[in-house]
Protein backbone atom coordinates (compact mmCIF):
# COMPACT_ATOMS: atom_id res chain seq x y z
CA UNK A 1 0.00 0.00 0.00
CA UNK A 2 1.18 3.57 -0.63
CA UNK A 3 2.55 5.33 2.42
CA UNK A 4 1.13 8.79 3.08
CA UNK A 5 3.01 11.44 5.04
CA UNK A 6 0.99 14.40 6.25
CA UNK A 7 2.05 17.86 7.42
CA UNK A 8 2.14 18.61 11.11
CA UNK A 9 -0.43 21.37 10.63
CA UNK A 10 -3.05 18.76 9.76
CA UNK A 11 -2.83 16.16 12.48
CA UNK A 12 -4.03 18.36 15.41
CA UNK A 13 -7.31 18.89 13.57
CA UNK A 14 -8.39 15.24 13.58
CA UNK A 15 -8.38 12.94 16.59
CA UNK A 16 -6.08 9.99 16.09
CA UNK A 17 -4.73 11.09 12.72
CA UNK A 18 -1.06 10.04 12.49
CA UNK A 19 1.61 11.83 10.47
CA UNK A 20 2.40 8.62 8.57
CA UNK A 21 -0.03 5.93 7.48
CA UNK A 22 -0.76 3.51 4.68
CA UNK A 23 -3.88 3.54 2.52
CA UNK A 24 -5.09 1.44 -0.39
CA UNK A 25 -5.39 3.81 -3.36
CA UNK A 26 -4.58 4.11 -7.06
CA UNK A 27 -4.26 7.92 -7.25
CA UNK A 28 -3.42 10.81 -4.96
CA UNK A 29 -7.07 11.90 -4.82
CA UNK A 30 -8.19 8.38 -4.03
CA UNK A 31 -5.73 8.24 -1.18
CA UNK A 32 -7.11 11.51 0.19
CA UNK A 33 -10.66 10.22 -0.17
CA UNK A 34 -9.73 7.08 1.79
CA UNK A 35 -8.46 9.31 4.58
CA UNK A 36 -11.65 11.35 4.36
CA UNK A 37 -13.70 8.21 5.01
CA UNK A 38 -11.90 7.69 8.28
CA UNK A 39 -11.44 11.35 9.28
CA UNK A 40 -14.41 13.30 7.87
CA UNK A 41 -13.44 16.80 6.83
CA UNK A 42 -9.85 15.92 6.05
CA UNK A 43 -10.29 16.14 2.27
CA UNK A 44 -11.42 19.75 2.56
CA UNK A 45 -8.23 20.66 4.37
CA UNK A 46 -6.17 19.49 1.38
CA UNK A 47 -8.48 19.86 -1.62
CA UNK A 48 -10.46 22.94 -2.68
CA UNK A 49 -13.22 23.41 -5.22
CA UNK A 50 -12.36 22.06 -8.66
CA UNK A 51 -11.23 19.69 -7.24
CA UNK A 52 -7.72 21.07 -6.93
CA UNK A 53 -4.96 20.97 -4.39
CA UNK A 54 -5.04 23.93 -2.06
CA UNK A 55 -2.69 26.62 -3.28
CA UNK A 56 -0.19 26.42 -0.44
CA UNK A 57 0.05 22.65 -0.35
CA UNK A 58 2.19 20.51 -2.60
CA UNK A 59 2.08 16.77 -3.10
CA UNK A 60 5.01 14.60 -4.11
CA UNK A 61 4.91 10.96 -5.15
CA UNK A 62 8.26 9.25 -4.71
CA UNK A 63 9.88 12.68 -4.59
CA UNK A 64 8.32 13.95 -7.80
CA UNK A 65 5.87 16.85 -7.83
CA UNK A 66 2.37 15.39 -8.27
CA UNK A 67 -1.25 16.43 -8.56
CA UNK A 68 -4.53 14.88 -7.56
CA UNK A 69 -4.59 12.55 -10.57
CA UNK A 70 -1.08 11.20 -10.18
CA UNK A 71 -1.05 7.39 -9.85
CA UNK A 72 0.26 5.76 -6.71
CA UNK A 73 1.15 2.11 -6.26
CA UNK A 74 2.12 -0.34 -3.59
CA UNK A 75 5.28 0.98 -2.00
CA UNK A 76 4.77 4.55 -3.25
CA UNK A 77 5.57 7.35 -0.86
CA UNK A 78 3.09 10.20 -0.99
CA UNK A 79 4.18 13.41 0.80
CA UNK A 80 1.73 16.22 1.47
CA UNK A 81 3.83 19.31 2.13
CA UNK A 82 2.65 22.62 3.55
CA UNK A 83 4.37 25.56 1.85
CA UNK A 84 7.03 27.44 3.72
CA UNK A 85 5.02 30.61 4.19
CA UNK A 86 3.50 32.83 6.80
CA UNK A 87 5.02 35.10 9.38
CA UNK B 1 -21.34 33.93 39.44
CA UNK B 2 -21.68 35.37 35.94
CA UNK B 3 -18.50 36.47 34.24
CA UNK B 4 -17.88 38.86 31.42
CA UNK B 5 -16.08 37.15 28.58
CA UNK B 6 -14.39 38.81 25.64
CA UNK B 7 -13.95 36.60 22.60
CA UNK B 8 -10.95 37.99 20.75
CA UNK B 9 -10.22 36.83 17.22
CA UNK B 10 -6.68 37.37 16.00
CA UNK B 11 -4.46 36.57 13.06
CA UNK B 12 -3.04 33.76 15.18
CA UNK B 13 -6.05 32.14 16.79
CA UNK B 14 -8.82 32.99 19.21
CA UNK B 15 -8.25 34.21 22.77
CA UNK B 16 -10.65 34.57 25.68
CA UNK B 17 -10.49 37.27 28.36
CA UNK B 18 -12.63 36.76 31.47
CA UNK B 19 -13.48 38.95 34.41
CA UNK B 20 -15.79 38.91 37.42
CA UNK B 21 -15.79 42.68 37.80
CA UNK B 22 -14.79 44.03 34.35
CA UNK B 23 -11.57 45.38 35.90
CA UNK B 24 -9.31 42.38 36.52
CA UNK B 25 -9.03 40.06 33.54
CA UNK B 26 -7.50 36.66 32.87
CA UNK B 27 -6.46 35.48 29.44
CA UNK B 28 -6.80 32.03 27.86
CA UNK B 29 -5.61 30.88 24.45
CA UNK B 30 -4.60 30.74 21.71
CA UNK B 31 -7.31 28.47 20.40
CA UNK B 32 -8.17 27.30 16.89
CA UNK B 33 -4.63 26.01 16.32
CA UNK B 34 -3.38 29.51 15.59
CA UNK B 35 -5.42 29.82 12.41
CA UNK B 36 -6.12 33.36 11.18
CA UNK B 37 -9.54 34.12 12.67
CA UNK B 38 -11.56 36.92 11.11
CA UNK B 39 -14.53 37.03 13.48
CA UNK B 40 -15.51 35.14 16.62
CA UNK B 41 -18.80 35.39 18.50
CA UNK B 42 -20.64 33.91 21.45
CA UNK B 43 -24.19 32.66 20.93
CA UNK B 44 -26.09 33.44 24.15
CA UNK B 45 -28.83 30.91 23.38
CA UNK B 46 -26.73 27.81 22.79
CA UNK B 47 -23.73 29.01 24.78
CA UNK B 48 -21.42 28.12 21.92
CA UNK B 49 -18.52 30.16 20.64
CA UNK B 50 -18.02 30.28 16.88
CA UNK B 51 -14.89 31.45 15.08
CA UNK B 52 -14.69 32.08 11.33
CA UNK B 53 -11.19 31.22 10.21
CA UNK B 54 -9.20 30.71 7.04
CA UNK B 55 -5.87 28.92 7.04
CA UNK B 56 -3.58 29.69 4.13
CA UNK B 57 -2.73 26.00 4.03
CA UNK B 58 -5.98 24.31 4.93
CA UNK B 59 -8.76 26.59 3.75
CA UNK B 60 -11.81 28.02 5.46
CA UNK B 61 -13.74 26.56 8.37
CA UNK B 62 -15.84 27.58 11.31
CA UNK B 63 -14.47 26.53 14.65
CA UNK B 64 -16.86 25.97 17.52
CA UNK B 65 -16.59 25.43 21.24
CA UNK B 66 -19.59 24.28 23.23
CA UNK B 67 -17.81 24.55 26.59
CA UNK B 68 -16.56 28.14 26.61
CA UNK B 69 -13.22 27.38 25.08
CA UNK B 70 -12.26 24.16 26.85
CA UNK B 71 -12.53 22.10 23.66
CA UNK B 72 -12.78 23.13 20.03
CA UNK B 73 -13.84 21.46 16.79
CA UNK B 74 -13.93 22.75 13.25
CA UNK B 75 -16.14 22.07 10.28
CA UNK B 76 -16.36 23.15 6.68
CA UNK B 77 -18.89 20.48 5.72
CA UNK B 78 -21.02 22.13 3.04
CA UNK B 79 -19.01 25.32 3.14
CA UNK B 80 -18.34 25.26 -0.58
CA UNK B 81 -19.70 26.46 -3.89
CA UNK B 82 -19.08 23.00 -5.34
CA UNK B 83 -16.73 21.81 -8.01
CA UNK B 84 -18.84 23.00 -10.96
CA UNK B 85 -19.66 26.56 -9.90
CA UNK B 86 -16.29 28.18 -10.55
CA UNK B 87 -16.39 30.22 -7.36
CA UNK B 88 -14.23 29.29 -4.40
CA UNK B 89 -14.64 29.95 -0.71
CA UNK B 90 -11.34 31.68 -0.06
CA UNK B 91 -12.33 32.98 3.34
CA UNK B 92 -15.10 33.05 5.93
CA UNK B 93 -15.23 36.59 7.24
CA UNK B 94 -18.14 37.24 9.54
CA UNK B 95 -20.64 35.43 11.76
CA UNK B 96 -24.06 36.01 13.27
CA UNK B 97 -26.80 34.02 14.96
CA UNK B 98 -30.30 34.51 13.58
CA UNK B 99 -32.82 32.46 15.52
CA UNK B 100 -31.73 28.83 15.43
CA UNK B 101 -29.37 29.37 12.50
CA UNK B 102 -25.75 30.36 12.52
CA UNK B 103 -24.79 32.51 9.54
CA UNK B 104 -21.33 32.88 8.12
CA UNK B 105 -20.33 35.26 5.36
CA UNK B 106 -17.77 34.16 2.82
CA UNK B 107 -15.61 35.35 -0.02
CA UNK B 108 -16.43 34.91 -2.93
CA UNK B 109 -19.49 36.74 -1.60
CA UNK B 110 -22.01 34.32 -0.21
CA UNK B 111 -23.84 33.46 2.99
CA UNK B 112 -23.87 29.96 4.42
CA UNK B 113 -26.13 28.80 7.24
CA UNK B 114 -25.99 26.03 9.79
CA UNK B 115 -29.01 24.71 11.65
CA UNK B 116 -27.09 22.19 13.74
CA UNK B 117 -24.73 24.42 15.64
CA UNK B 118 -21.98 24.64 13.06
CA UNK B 119 -21.51 20.96 12.19
CA UNK B 120 -22.99 21.22 8.70
CA UNK B 121 -23.39 24.22 6.44
CA UNK B 122 -25.41 24.95 3.33
CA UNK B 123 -25.42 27.85 0.93
CA UNK B 124 -28.17 30.30 1.87
CA UNK B 125 -27.64 33.06 -0.66
CA UNK B 126 -25.14 34.70 -2.96
CA UNK B 127 -27.44 37.72 -3.37
CA UNK B 128 -27.49 36.79 -7.03
CA UNK B 129 -29.25 39.33 -9.20
CA UNK B 130 -28.69 42.25 -6.86
CA UNK B 131 -27.19 45.34 -8.52
CA UNK B 132 -23.44 44.98 -8.50
CA UNK B 133 -23.52 41.20 -8.23
CA UNK B 134 -22.59 40.82 -11.88
CA UNK B 135 -19.06 41.96 -11.01
CA UNK B 136 -18.40 41.19 -7.37
CA UNK B 137 -17.29 37.59 -7.81
CA UNK B 138 -14.25 38.76 -9.75
CA UNK B 139 -11.38 39.10 -7.27
CA UNK B 140 -10.03 41.95 -9.40
CA UNK B 141 -13.11 44.00 -8.48
CA UNK B 142 -12.87 43.45 -4.74
CA UNK B 143 -11.42 45.80 -2.17
CA UNK B 144 -8.25 44.88 -0.25
CA UNK B 145 -8.98 42.38 2.46
CA UNK B 146 -11.22 40.33 0.17
CA UNK B 147 -13.83 39.83 2.85
CA UNK B 148 -16.76 39.27 0.51
CA UNK B 149 -19.64 39.30 2.96
CA UNK B 150 -18.25 41.53 5.69
CA UNK B 151 -21.04 41.90 8.22
CA UNK B 152 -24.51 41.04 9.48
CA UNK B 153 -27.03 42.86 11.62
CA UNK B 154 -29.83 40.71 12.93
CA UNK B 155 -33.30 41.82 14.01
CA UNK B 156 -34.36 41.16 17.59
CA UNK B 157 -37.36 38.83 17.59
CA UNK B 158 -37.41 38.22 13.84
CA UNK B 159 -34.84 35.72 12.67
CA UNK B 160 -36.01 36.00 9.06
CA UNK B 161 -35.02 39.62 8.83
CA UNK B 162 -31.41 40.73 8.79
CA UNK B 163 -28.93 42.95 7.02
CA UNK B 164 -25.75 41.88 5.36
CA UNK B 165 -22.89 43.89 3.91
CA UNK B 166 -21.09 43.10 0.69
CA UNK B 167 -17.67 44.67 1.09
CA UNK B 168 -17.26 47.67 -1.19
CA UNK B 169 -20.80 47.33 -2.54
CA UNK B 170 -23.24 48.19 0.23
CA UNK B 171 -25.83 46.94 2.68
CA UNK B 172 -28.73 44.68 1.78
CA UNK B 173 -31.71 43.57 3.83
CA UNK B 174 -33.74 40.39 3.69
CA UNK B 175 -37.15 39.99 5.28
CA UNK B 176 -37.60 36.34 4.33
CA UNK B 177 -34.55 34.62 5.76
CA UNK B 178 -32.25 35.26 2.82
CA UNK B 179 -34.44 34.39 -0.18
CA UNK B 180 -34.85 37.95 -1.42
CA UNK B 181 -32.88 41.12 -0.76
CA UNK B 182 -33.23 44.87 -1.00
CA UNK B 183 -30.34 47.35 -1.15
CA UNK B 184 -30.45 49.72 1.84
CA UNK B 185 -28.02 52.46 0.92
CA UNK B 186 -30.21 55.45 0.07
CA UNK B 187 -28.73 58.73 1.26
CA UNK B 188 -25.23 57.41 1.92
CA UNK B 189 -22.32 59.52 0.75
CA UNK B 190 -20.16 58.16 -2.03
CA UNK B 191 -17.12 60.04 -3.31
CA UNK B 192 -16.70 57.94 -6.42
CA UNK B 193 -18.82 56.94 -9.42
CA UNK B 194 -20.85 53.74 -9.51
CA UNK B 195 -22.54 51.80 -12.28
CA UNK B 196 -25.60 51.49 -10.06
CA UNK B 197 -27.50 54.12 -8.11
CA UNK B 198 -28.41 51.73 -5.30
CA UNK B 199 -24.98 50.22 -4.63
CA UNK B 200 -21.31 51.12 -4.84
CA UNK B 201 -21.07 52.22 -1.19
CA UNK B 202 -18.34 51.14 1.13
CA UNK B 203 -20.18 50.20 4.32
CA UNK B 204 -17.65 49.28 6.98
CA UNK B 205 -19.84 48.64 9.97
CA UNK B 206 -23.58 48.60 10.58
CA UNK B 207 -25.06 48.49 14.09
CA UNK B 208 -28.53 48.66 15.51
CA UNK B 209 -29.25 51.06 18.35
CA UNK B 210 -31.34 50.41 21.45
CA UNK B 211 -34.37 51.23 19.32
CA UNK B 212 -34.63 48.79 16.39
CA UNK B 213 -35.63 51.39 13.79
CA UNK B 214 -32.48 53.38 14.40
CA UNK B 215 -29.26 52.16 12.84
CA UNK B 216 -25.81 53.66 12.69
CA UNK B 217 -23.06 52.96 10.24
CA UNK B 218 -19.40 53.77 9.84
CA UNK B 219 -18.82 54.20 6.17
CA UNK B 220 -15.64 54.66 4.14
CA UNK B 221 -16.69 58.29 3.84
CA UNK B 222 -18.56 59.25 6.95
CA UNK B 223 -20.75 58.33 9.84
CA UNK B 224 -24.40 57.87 9.01
CA UNK B 225 -27.67 57.38 10.86
CA UNK B 226 -30.97 55.88 9.83
CA UNK B 227 -34.22 56.38 11.72
CA UNK B 228 -36.32 54.18 9.45
CA UNK B 229 -34.66 50.76 9.66
CA UNK B 230 -32.10 51.51 6.99
CA UNK B 231 -34.46 52.74 4.31
CA UNK B 232 -32.73 56.11 4.26
CA UNK B 233 -29.54 57.50 5.74
CA UNK B 234 -28.23 60.87 6.86
CA UNK B 235 -24.62 61.77 7.45
CA UNK B 236 -23.57 62.66 11.01
CA UNK B 237 -19.82 63.02 10.56
CA UNK B 238 -19.51 66.67 11.64
CA UNK B 239 -17.60 66.97 14.88
CA UNK B 240 -15.44 63.88 14.32
CA UNK B 241 -11.73 64.24 13.46
CA UNK B 242 -12.25 62.49 10.12
CA UNK B 243 -14.81 60.63 8.11
CA UNK B 244 -13.03 57.27 7.98
CA UNK B 245 -13.13 54.41 10.45
CA UNK B 246 -14.09 50.81 10.81
CA UNK B 247 -15.29 49.97 14.31
CA UNK B 248 -18.56 51.13 15.82
CA UNK B 249 -20.84 50.19 18.70
CA UNK B 250 -24.25 51.32 19.88
CA UNK B 251 -25.29 51.80 23.50
CA UNK B 252 -27.66 48.96 24.48
CA UNK B 253 -30.10 51.15 26.41
CA UNK B 254 -29.91 54.63 24.88
CA UNK B 255 -30.67 55.07 21.20
CA UNK B 256 -28.87 58.42 21.11
CA UNK B 257 -25.53 57.06 22.30
CA UNK B 258 -23.11 55.55 19.86
CA UNK B 259 -19.34 54.96 19.74
CA UNK B 260 -16.88 55.08 16.89
CA UNK B 261 -13.11 54.99 16.46
CA UNK B 262 -12.02 57.35 13.69
CA UNK B 263 -8.77 56.43 11.98
CA UNK B 264 -6.72 58.05 9.25
CA UNK B 265 -8.31 57.21 5.93
CA UNK B 266 -5.00 57.02 4.05
CA UNK B 267 -2.65 54.11 4.04
CA UNK B 268 -1.96 54.31 7.76
CA UNK B 269 -5.46 53.74 9.06
CA UNK B 270 -4.43 54.40 12.63
CA UNK B 271 -5.88 56.75 15.22
CA UNK B 272 -5.45 60.45 14.48
CA UNK B 273 -2.25 62.18 15.64
CA UNK B 274 -0.99 59.06 17.43
CA UNK B 275 -3.46 59.71 20.25
CA UNK B 276 -5.88 56.93 21.09
CA UNK B 277 -9.51 57.91 21.40
CA UNK B 278 -12.97 56.47 21.19
CA UNK B 279 -15.52 59.07 20.13
CA UNK B 280 -19.02 59.10 21.55
CA UNK B 281 -22.21 60.90 20.71
CA UNK B 282 -24.98 61.28 23.28
CA UNK B 283 -27.38 62.99 20.92
CA UNK B 284 -27.65 60.75 17.91
CA UNK B 285 -24.67 62.26 16.14
CA UNK B 286 -25.39 65.98 16.52
CA UNK B 287 -22.24 66.33 18.59
CA UNK B 288 -19.25 64.15 19.42
CA UNK B 289 -16.76 63.97 22.29
CA UNK B 290 -13.44 62.15 22.50
CA UNK B 291 -12.99 59.64 25.33
CA UNK B 292 -9.30 59.43 26.15
CA UNK B 293 -8.89 58.86 29.89
CA UNK B 294 -6.57 55.91 30.33
CA UNK B 295 -5.81 55.56 26.63
CA UNK B 296 -2.28 56.29 25.36
CA UNK B 297 -1.91 59.86 24.11
CA UNK B 298 1.59 59.74 22.69
CA UNK B 299 2.98 57.66 19.82
CA UNK B 300 -0.11 55.46 19.84
CA UNK B 301 -0.56 54.55 16.20
CA UNK B 302 -3.35 52.07 16.78
CA UNK B 303 -5.66 50.58 14.21
CA UNK B 304 -9.01 48.96 14.97
CA UNK B 305 -10.82 46.86 12.40
CA UNK B 306 -14.56 46.71 11.68
CA UNK B 307 -15.37 43.96 14.18
CA UNK B 308 -12.87 45.29 16.69
CA UNK B 309 -15.17 47.07 19.16
CA UNK B 310 -17.90 45.65 21.42
CA UNK B 311 -20.22 46.87 24.13
CA UNK B 312 -21.90 44.79 26.81
CA UNK B 313 -25.47 45.05 28.08
CA UNK B 314 -24.92 45.92 31.73
CA UNK B 315 -26.86 48.85 33.22
CA UNK B 316 -23.64 50.83 32.90
CA UNK B 317 -22.25 49.20 29.78
CA UNK B 318 -18.64 48.23 29.35
CA UNK B 319 -16.95 49.14 26.08
CA UNK B 320 -14.05 47.16 24.62
CA UNK B 321 -11.79 47.38 21.61
CA UNK B 322 -8.86 45.42 20.21
CA UNK B 323 -6.13 46.80 18.00
CA UNK B 324 -4.24 45.61 14.98
CA UNK B 325 -1.13 45.66 17.18
CA UNK B 326 -2.57 43.28 19.76
CA UNK B 327 -3.77 45.44 22.63
CA UNK B 328 -7.22 45.12 24.19
CA UNK B 329 -8.62 48.16 26.01
CA UNK B 330 -11.64 48.01 28.30
CA UNK B 331 -13.87 50.60 29.89
CA UNK B 332 -16.27 49.50 32.66
CA UNK B 333 -18.07 52.85 32.65
CA UNK B 334 -19.42 53.58 29.16
CA UNK B 335 -16.07 54.81 27.89
CA UNK B 336 -15.31 57.36 30.61
CA UNK B 337 -12.14 55.54 31.75
CA UNK B 338 -10.05 52.91 30.05
CA UNK B 339 -7.39 50.37 30.91
CA UNK B 340 -5.24 48.08 28.79
CA UNK B 341 -6.24 44.51 29.65
CA UNK B 342 -4.09 42.63 27.12
CA UNK B 343 -0.92 43.93 25.55
CA UNK B 344 0.82 41.39 23.38
CA UNK B 345 -1.77 39.50 21.39
CA UNK B 346 -1.46 38.95 17.64
CA UNK B 347 -3.19 41.43 15.38
CA UNK B 348 -6.83 41.56 16.43
CA UNK B 349 -9.65 41.07 13.95
CA UNK B 350 -12.64 41.14 16.27
CA UNK B 351 -13.81 41.59 19.85
CA UNK B 352 -17.12 40.18 21.01
CA UNK B 353 -18.52 40.35 24.53
CA UNK B 354 -20.73 37.91 26.43
CA UNK B 355 -21.93 37.26 29.93
CA UNK B 356 -21.38 33.62 30.85
CA UNK B 357 -21.87 31.46 33.94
Amino acid sequence: MPQVRLPGTLTPLFAGLPRRLEVEAATVLEAIDRLEAQWPGLRDRIVEEGPALRRHLHVYVNGERADLGTPVAAGSRLDVIAAISGG
Amino acid sequence: MPKTMLIVATRKGTFLLESDDRRDWTLRGPFCEGWPVYHAIHDPVSGSIYAAAASEWHGSAVWRSRDLGETWELSSEGLTYGDEDGRKVSKVSTLAVAGDRVLVGAEAPGIFASSDGGENWSLLSTLSGQPGSEAWDDPANQPPGHLGISGFVTEPGDSERFFTIVQGVGAFETEDGGSTWTPRNRGLRRDWPSDHEEVGFCVHKLVRSAEPERLYQQNHVGMHRSDDSGRSWNEITEGLPGDFGFAAAAHPHDRETFYVIPVDGGHGRTMHDGKAAVWRTRDGGSSWAALRTGLPQENAHLGVLRQGMAIDREDVPGVYFGTSTGQVFASPDEGETWSEIASYLPSISSVNVAVVD
